[in-house]
């Protein structure tokens, strides 16, 4: 692993869509007015419209700032041929935790490798409670100091037992979430596996097995070992510097996993040591483990077969989350990973999306509390992960307790998901991310694959370094509980500002 | 051990053309006609399935569409676009949501558990139940080898009295005079406020209730001779007004509406029906378990708390029925008596997990009203409280749809209750009551986490 010294940021490759015609939240009309001037062509800031062939066409409407436009074409246009409306199939897409404006601005970081300038909801989601209603309150300015960008360090250490295991840094306060070879394809996998080493960080491969593909990105793979124990063989553990137990996970906490009889290809089958064509389920909970001791007892095992390992423990989020926390690090784990109620999946039931376990922005500052409480909290890494959408999102966290962050959704959109829900159903994501279909994959190429992930994080941790130059930080890790600089809106004190 | 409850379902297609969230707009004109159309490329071969319904005047592309956006963001001459069905958005109301009953339409068609990719999508907390999240265990659960393995989450639960203690003859007889109704689901049918409902559609539900070993609460004015068959199922609900008249002994269970007035309707009752169950409905007020109380002493042991159709209480529309329950129920466990008697709860219990939480509230059983007329795929347009006649047609719906539908949504929910009762490792229903410990709520949690993120001086920028 690369340390600060020589660890130097990928480049921005703007990436454009795979698709003919990009989503946005505008659309510019040009009826037969149009005299062809180039007068659109030449005012426009944001590149919508473009001359060919002595003709004005439209070809970047997903540009368009709509009202927000500081030079507006339809107003300059000579013969008034442009008129600019909201895009009607804009407002078909998005949720309440990713309405249509953070998808369409995940696209544009993914695209650019920045956040969006103008007439985008980059910040927050619609969801009507937690991030959603947290702000990051920005303190006056105490110093004329002025930090420089470059001496703000996002980067976190992974292991702080000081035992005999790797001393682990990953550069972005980041790492790729668990997403099995199954759920997602070979070519998604690669490219989160590729993203993560060009960003110094690692990328987790869920439980579906190894897969060869992946071998050459060894040492920033994380591989998890979860109930269903699919592709787990002694060499996988040896071959990684981070082990994951998974537990549970946040979309369907208490209930196992559940790869549906279409996914398992010959390919999967293969992976997990399994029948082509039968659903997969991966039981709940470990069979073997009914107590902290036999989950040390796990933890041990691990650590006979690779004894430089980290071992992270991923669990979801119940009630009593702070004594799992505090069992967890008793029993020998590096890091705590944190599955909040409100994270992704490849196939769940959604009475349990819905409603079982506590969502991550709880958690974390309980968790944090308790694990302080006890005088162990600089002892082990807190990773939040389940509904951390953005740069904004993962701030917070921090802000709450957290020391990092893992991202799945997030990588997914940049992928350009659109959230349709549909990634369990027939032959899986008919975008082809999230499936197994040898026809569909074929629609994601590694490398603009990777170069998506890599732009977005990129726009993430400029973000994250913003904000940090803001608050006159210089380490991430000073962010680390900072409660007192977030407010929630529904509890403000004599309703000031 | 006795036999393992199960549901089973089947598919029963829908009779009408179900309102989709958004419609597929694609314009003829302009079109390039290219020899590899998006159209001939869709995934899902949506537009082969094409079809246009002449009774409805729908498109049937838009309920085939699955909203990958593959053909909108293909066509050349950007001639495909999708747009907000208003008529789906503008269906039920702020508590019965058209994604509520799009999602019970589905499950009353296909019988199953709604399965779905990708994170939760909606609100980060709801009104009532919804603010509730139902607790799970890390390492444990009731049953080693999966919920639906050998052995099993029973979710049946009794109605009647409870002895506080058996007591037995000295030759060895059970002395206590146990009235006790075992049904395998927490869960009794009624019929909701309103509804396009004619007697086959009531046939249905009885059938349902009769083939599920459940009950079904029914106004005694709408048990006509068709229903004879399926006595044991139903519930008679005499009104205060009404002179209680007897349907003879099949009837296992009556309901009496008390308005405070209905004392003498009770002990008439009471005389028709010597072994029958009775309970007693009231509305669902703060100052309920005065009442209840008061009836205890009287000799009465079932009790049904009636919220509004909103799920909030019947004496504030601001308070969610759930605050109400909790605290009834907690005041009669104060008293020392919350378990010799049967508290069931009913208005507004629109989804699976709120029975869950319902009875994590308090209840024993909960009624359910519109899911049921949702089966059938009902609008909620209201239509039929005008005299207008429904868009689907519900009064002219066959008793033999009717009772599938239903049997599949209540075997889509009792799986569901299965999966949340499986997390958070209880394994009996008749356990869950009252179980507030293996809940989390939104009115505990927000304050204890967001309180102290309160410090605001005056111009500070915030982000």
């Amino acid at each position: 692993m690369s340390n600060s010294n020589t660890y130097k940021l990928p480049e921005i490759v703007p990436t454009r869509s795979r698709f003919r015609n990009p989503i946005g939240k505008y659309r510019l009309n040009r009826n037969n007015e149009c005299i062809s001037c180039g007068k659109c062509v030449e005012i426009c800031p944001y590149g919508v419209h473009a001359l060919k062939r002595g003709r004005v066409v439209t070809p970047n409407h997903y540009m368009c700032v709509g009202e927000a436009c500081e030079n507006p074409c339809y107003k300059a246009c000579p013969t008034k041929a442009l008129s600019m409306k909201r895009n009607p199939t804009f407002d078909t897409m998005g949720d309440f935790r990713w309405p249509a404006e953070l998808l369409a601005s995940t696209w544009h970081m993914a695209e650019f490798g920045k956040v969006p300038e103008k007439g985008l909801e980059y910040k927050l989601g619609a969801s009507g409670g937690g991030f959603d209603k947290l702000r990051i309150v920005f303190p006056k300015k105490k110093s004329n100091e002025e930090i420089d960008e470059s001496d703000i360090d996002v980067g976190i250490e992974l292991n702080r037992r000081e035992d005999n295991a790797h001393r682990v840094r990953i550069e972005v306060p980041f790492y790729g979430g668990g997403m099995s070879y199954g759920s997602v394809s070979i070519s998604t996998m690669l490219s989160r596996m590729r993203a993560a080493r060009a960003l110094g960080t690692f990328c987790c491969t869920g439980e579906g097995g190894y897969p060869d593909e992946i071998k050459p990105y060894d040492d920033n793979v994380i591989t998890q070992v979860a109930t269903g124990l699919f592709g787990v063989r002694e060499e996988t553990i040896q071959r990684v510097k981070i082990v994951e137990f998974k537990y549970a996970q946040g979309a369907k906490p208490g209930l196992g996993g559940h790869l549906l009889g279409d996914k398992v290809t010959p390919g999967v089958a293969r992976m997990r040591e399994a029948v082509v064509g039968y659903p997969l389920f991966s039981p709940f909970p470990f069979h073997s483990v009914y107590s902290v001791e036999d989950h040390k007892k796990h933890v041990d095992w691990i650590k006979a077969i690779n004894p430089k390992a980290l071992v992270s423990v991923k669990v979801s989020t119940p009630t009593d989350v702070d004594m799992v926390a505090v069992g967890s690090y008793y029993a020998g784990a590096h890091i705590i990973h944190l599955d909040g109620s409100y994270g992704g999946t490849g196939a769940a039931p959604e009475i349990a999306k819905k409603n079982i376990a506590m969502p991550i922005e709880y958690a974390v500052p309980k968790v944090h509390k308790f694990l302080t409480d006890e005088g162990v909290r600089d002892k082990i890494t807190v990773i939040a992960s389940g509904g951390i959408r953005c740069p904004h999102d993962l701030v917070k966290v921090i802000a709450m307790g957290a020391d990092g962050i893992c991202t799945g959704t997030a990588d997914m959109v940049a992928l350009e998901c659109v959230r349709c829900n549909k990634c369990e159903s027939g032959r899986g994501c008919a975008r082809g991310i999230a499936t197994t279909d040898a026809e569909l994959m074929k629609l994601i190429e590694v490398d603009w694959a990777t170069q998506r992930v890599i732009n977005m994080f990129l726009a993430w941790r400029k973000e994250i370094v913003r904000i940090l130059k803001k608050l006159g930080m210089k380490s991430l890790k000073e962010l680390v509980g900072r409660t007192d600089l977030l407010v929630h809106l529904d509890y403000i004190k004599n309703g000031k500002n | 051990m006795p036999s393992k409850y199960a549901i089973h379902t089947k598919p029963v297609p829908d009779r009408f053309k179900a309102l989709s969230k958004s419609g597929v707009i694609a314009w003829e004109e302009g079109c390039l006609k290219c020899a590899v159309c998006v159209k001939k490329q869709c995934v899902f071969k949506v537009y082969d399935k094409r079809g246009l319904d002449a009774l409805q005047m729908i498109d049937s592309i838009d309920n085939e569409c699955m909203n990958c956006y593959r053909c909108v963001q293909g066509c050349p001459k950007e001639l495909i676009h999708k747009s907000i069905n208003p008529e789906y958005k503008s269906m039920g109301n702020s508590y019965w949501t058209p994604d509520i009953i799009a999602r019970l339409w589905w499950q009353a068609q296909t019988g199953k558990i709604p399965v779905s990719g990708a994170g939760y999508p909606g609100p980060f907390s709801g009104p009532g139940f919804d603010s509730i999240w139902t607790d799970m265990s890390e390492i444990v659960r009731p049953t080693r080898d999966g919920i639906h393995g050998r052995e099993y989450i029973s979710t049946s639960i009794d109605i009647g009295k409870f002895p506080r203690q058996l007591m037995f003859s000295d030759t060895g007889e059970l002395i206590n005079d146990l009235k006790l109704l075992d049904i395998p689901l927490p869960i009794i049918l009624r019929l909701p406020s309103y509804g396009d409902i004619s007697e086959k559609t009531i046939k249905g539900w009885a059938i349902t209730a009769s083939r599920l070993g459940i009950l079904l609460a029914l106004p005694v004015s709408k048990i006509k001779s068709d229903l004879d068959k399926y006595k044991a199922s139903l519930i008679p609900v005499f009104s205060s007004k009404e002179k209680p008249v007897a349907l003879g002994d099949e009837i296992r269970m009556v309901e009496v509406v008390w308005d405070k007035k209905g004392k003498a309707n009770l002990e008439a009752v009471k005389e028709l029906y010597p072994n029958a169950l009775i309970s007693i409905k009231l509305p669902l007020t703060r100052q309920a378990d005065k009442d209840i109380l008061k009836l205890i002493d009287a000799g009465y042991y079932i009790f049904h708390l009636e919220g509004t159709d909103m799920n909030m209480a019947a004496d504030d529309q601001l308070v969610p029925s759930k605050n109400h329950l909790r605290s009834i129920h907690q005041s009669l466990v104060r008293e020392g008596i919350r378990n010799e008697i049967t508290l069931l709860a009913s208005g507004g219990f629109a989804m699976a997990e709120h029975v869950a939480k319902g009875l994590i509230c308090g209840a024993d059983g909960v009624f359910i009203d519109f899911p049921i007329l949702i089966a059938l795929e009902c609008r909620m347009c209201r239509r039929c409280e005008k005299g207008l006649s429904c868009p689907v047609d519900i009064r002219h719906a066959s008793p033999k749809y009717v009772a599938l539908r239903t049997i599949n949504i209540l075997g889509a929910w009792h799986n569901q209750l299965l999966e949340i009762m499986g997390a958070m490792g209880i394994k009996e229903s008749r356990r869950l009551r009252g179980e507030a410990g293996r809940a989390m709520f939104f009115e505990e949690l927000d304050p204890e986490t967001f309180r102290s993120m309160n410090n605001l001086e005056e111009g500070l920028e915030l982000e």
